[in-house]
């Protein structure tokens, strides 16, 4: 049993990056644009976020640091597809290449300038990442360690998933950015203002995924700056928005499930199946989860209609 | 227009179509769009404190300065290029095709496999079933997501993309398990390949570059000459068309995807017999996305992809010198890529739309 809920606990906090990123891809998929820079933009927001709290110990500026810098990568996508109507895909990839390769940069030149030849996170942000511990509730049993045993950033991602379900389930406004991502002509005609909202969302997303990545850099690693600490979660979290079936509630459970299935080799017999199935595991089945949907045609997907390609006033 | 409470209210700017430029003002957009990011990565190198001209000149130094540099800058091509030609014959089709990696990597698992345990066979024959069989893995690895593209209109991007993984896992598992090198003292890799099964160098590079003009040729001569080339261009401007003339859409998708993905495998093969002599994880090591990139840039053009790999080539190359004489990262050539594909991404929009003022004489007109 105490081995079961250790495994139930590290589920959580392996999936808690990956809740961010879905969160942020699912807010820009609804908005119609599959952006592939997501791992860009965590990249970024992990550099940011590390830097900011190595140079400043703060992580309120650290966190703010990795939003800033996901929602300038995102404007970068922004500019270029919703404005600019460049290829989707090709931007997003751009964006990730250009991300992960500036964030691994970075981080470089700054452990060329330290004294110590490495990055680590001083005293002050090290003990802010620590539990968050809840006097009577984190000491319970069971539920103690289930619920109340995570850092900051879990009950943030948590918080800012249910935040982003009920901005686009919930809300009036919400309603109105789904019909662009059905359908933008009709959003159009019906006086939705297609472009604003797409910039909302897309820029809204991209400062999510950059919190995720500050998690990445500054807690997978144990506070020490290494490159290529997203290390393709973000692909990860492209994948789990169709999983979530593009709903953010669906998302926290999800991104549990999948941190579970990344975990899940440290907990099982050695040698039964083989280590790499494991690391498989998250990408087979969302591929299936794809093919399955799609299987069931139109009814059975939540795929926005749109999504993909850019929308051109004129070729209405 | 947008808002209906107020007629008379217009947006500041709006955008219309233009006319189609000319190629040489095509041309001189996609230039100045070069310049451009070459300007603006030169400002990001002044900004973390050093001079862009002596970063600039080491890199095209360090690509250049010896024979030897010559040849790892071409080594770096073959790849590179390969893998864009791949992506072209399926972006022409509008499929989008992201499993370069993927596809890469299960060409080199199918050549592996001859080279690990073949490789007593005489080395001519061996080489062309280690060709065969890369280019029989990426073409089966690229038909997967066609094969469900065409039955239930399963999103080819996002299962191309979960192949790449699946892919990339599988040789994971390989280096692990079965094709476990026993003499590597426990730790998990593939055995180098024996001599006989490495492909023979030409004229100091690895003989992949042969490959490369050749596939270079064959796919231009296949989207502009041939039948087949053509009704891809068809399918990829409109599947109603298509059907409309009579060409069979689903069997050309099908074709087309097992080449893409068996241009692909035939990198890996290369990859895998030819550069690293043996298989490992690395294998694809980002170059099926960066292939992306490249074809985009050249507007899925063989030869210019040919000019535009090699280019990168040098920019990489160029990078890991500078790395060495100045601390700085190799990917600082990551960041000028991106650099270089946003402006000409950008420009793309200048070629064919402009923005119109308010009112102005054009704002009523439809292109």
């Amino acid at each position: 049993m105490s081995l079961f809920l250790k495994f139930l606990v590290a589920a959580v906090a392996a999936g808690t990056p990956l809740l961010f990123g879905t969160v942020g891809e699912i807010l820009n998929e609804k908005v119609g644009h599959l952006n592939l820079g997501v791992e860009g933009m965590m990249a970024l927001g992990a550099c940011a976020g590390f830097m900011t709290a190595y140079l400043t110990d703060s992580l309120a500026l650290a966190l703010l640091a990795s939003f800033a810098a996901g929602v300038l990568a995102s404007l970068i996508y922004a500019v270029l597809t919703v404005t600019f109507l460049a290829n989707q895909n090709v931007a997003g990839l751009t964006l990730t290449i250009f991300g992960t390769g500036l964030s691994n940069f970075i981080g470089v030149y700054m452990i060329s300038r330290s004294a110590e030849g490495t990055l680590k996170l001083p005293a002050k942000v090290t003990a802010s990442l620590a539990a968050v511990h809840i006097p009577g509730l984190s000491d319970a049993p069971v539920v103690g360690e289930l619920l109340f045993s995570y850092n900051v950033f879990v009950y943030l991602g948590v918080a800012v998933a249910l935040a982003a379900g009920w901005y686009l389930y919930g809300t009036k406004t919400g309603l109105n950015v789904q019909a662009i991502g059905e359908n933008p002509g009709a959003a159009d005609a019906a006086s939705i203002p297609v472009n604003k909202f797409k910039y909302i969302n897309l820029l809204l997303g991209g400062g999510i995924c950059g919190i995720g990545g500050a998690y990445c850099s500054m807690i997978i690693n144990g506070g020490v700056w290494l490159s290529d600490s997203v290390g393709g979660l973000g692909w990860i979290a492209v994948a789990l928005v169709i999983f979530a079936a593009w709903k953010p509630q669906l998302a926290i459970l999800g991104s549990f499930v999948f941190g579970g299935l990344r975990v899940l080799k440290y907990y099982v017999p050695t040698g039964a199946v083989p280590i790499a199935f494991f690391d498989m595991l998250p990408f087979l089945m969302t591929a299936l989860v794809l093919i399955v949907t799609s299987m069931r045609g139109s009814k059975g997907s939540h795929i926005p209609a749109s999504l993909g390609v850019n929308y051109f006033r004129e070729d209405r | 227009m947008n808002q209906n409470k107020t007629t008379s209210r217009e947006p500041l700017f709006h955008v219309v179509k233009r006319p189609e430029r000319s190629g040489r003002q095509m041309l001189l957009f996609r230039l100045g769009a070069v310049a451009l990011s070459i300007l603006a990565g030169g400002l990001f190198i002044l900004a973390i404190g050093y001079n862009p001209i002596e970063i600039y000149g080491t890199i095209l130094n360090g690509a250049f300065r010896s024979k030897i540099a010559v040849q790892s800058t071409i080594k770096i091509t073959i790849p590179l290029c390969i893998s864009a030609l791949g992506a072209t014959l399926a972006f022409k089709m509008k499929f989008w095709n992201i499993g370069g990696e993927g596809q890469i990597i299960m060409g080199g698992v199918f050549a592996t496999y001859f080279a690990l345990f073949h490789a007593d066979w005489p080395h001519l024959p061996l080489m062309i079933v280690c060709f065969l069989a890369g280019l029989i893995g990426g073409g089966v690895w690229g038909l997967i997501p066609a094969l469900f593209k065409v039955k239930w209109n399963t999103n080819e991007t996002l299962l191309t993309l979960m192949l790449n993984y699946i892919a990339l896992y599988i040789i994971s598992w390989l280096q692990n398990g079965p094709w476990r090198d026993p003499a590597a003292n426990g730790f998990p890799k593939i055995a180098a390949f024996a001599k006989n099964a490495v492909l023979g160098k030409v004229l100091g590079v690895q003989a992949g570059w042969i490959v490369m003009l050749v596939f270079t040729v064959l796919v231009w001569v296949y989207l502009k000459f041939t039948k087949q080339g053509y009704e891809v261009a068809v399918v990829g401007e409109s599947q109603d068309t298509a059907r409309y003339a009579g060409i069979h859409v689903k069997k050309v998708i099908l074709r087309t995807m097992f080449l893409s993905g068996a241009i692909g495998g035939v990198c890996g093969m290369l990859q895998a017999c030819g550069t690293d002599a043996t298989l490992s994880t690395g294998i694809a090591g980002g170059v099926g996305f960066t292939a992306i990139i490249v074809a985009w840039l050249c507007q899925l053009n063989p030869g210019m992809i040919l000019v535009v790999s090699f280019l990168f080539g040098v920019l990489e190359k160029g990078s890991g010198v500078v790395q060495s004489s100045y601390g700085l990262s190799t990917d600082c050539a990551a960041v000028l890529q991106g650099i270089i594909l946003f402006f000409i991404l950008a420009s793309e929009f200048f070629v064919r739309y402009a923005f119109a003022g308010r009112s102005s004489a054009k704002g009523g007109k439809k292109a």
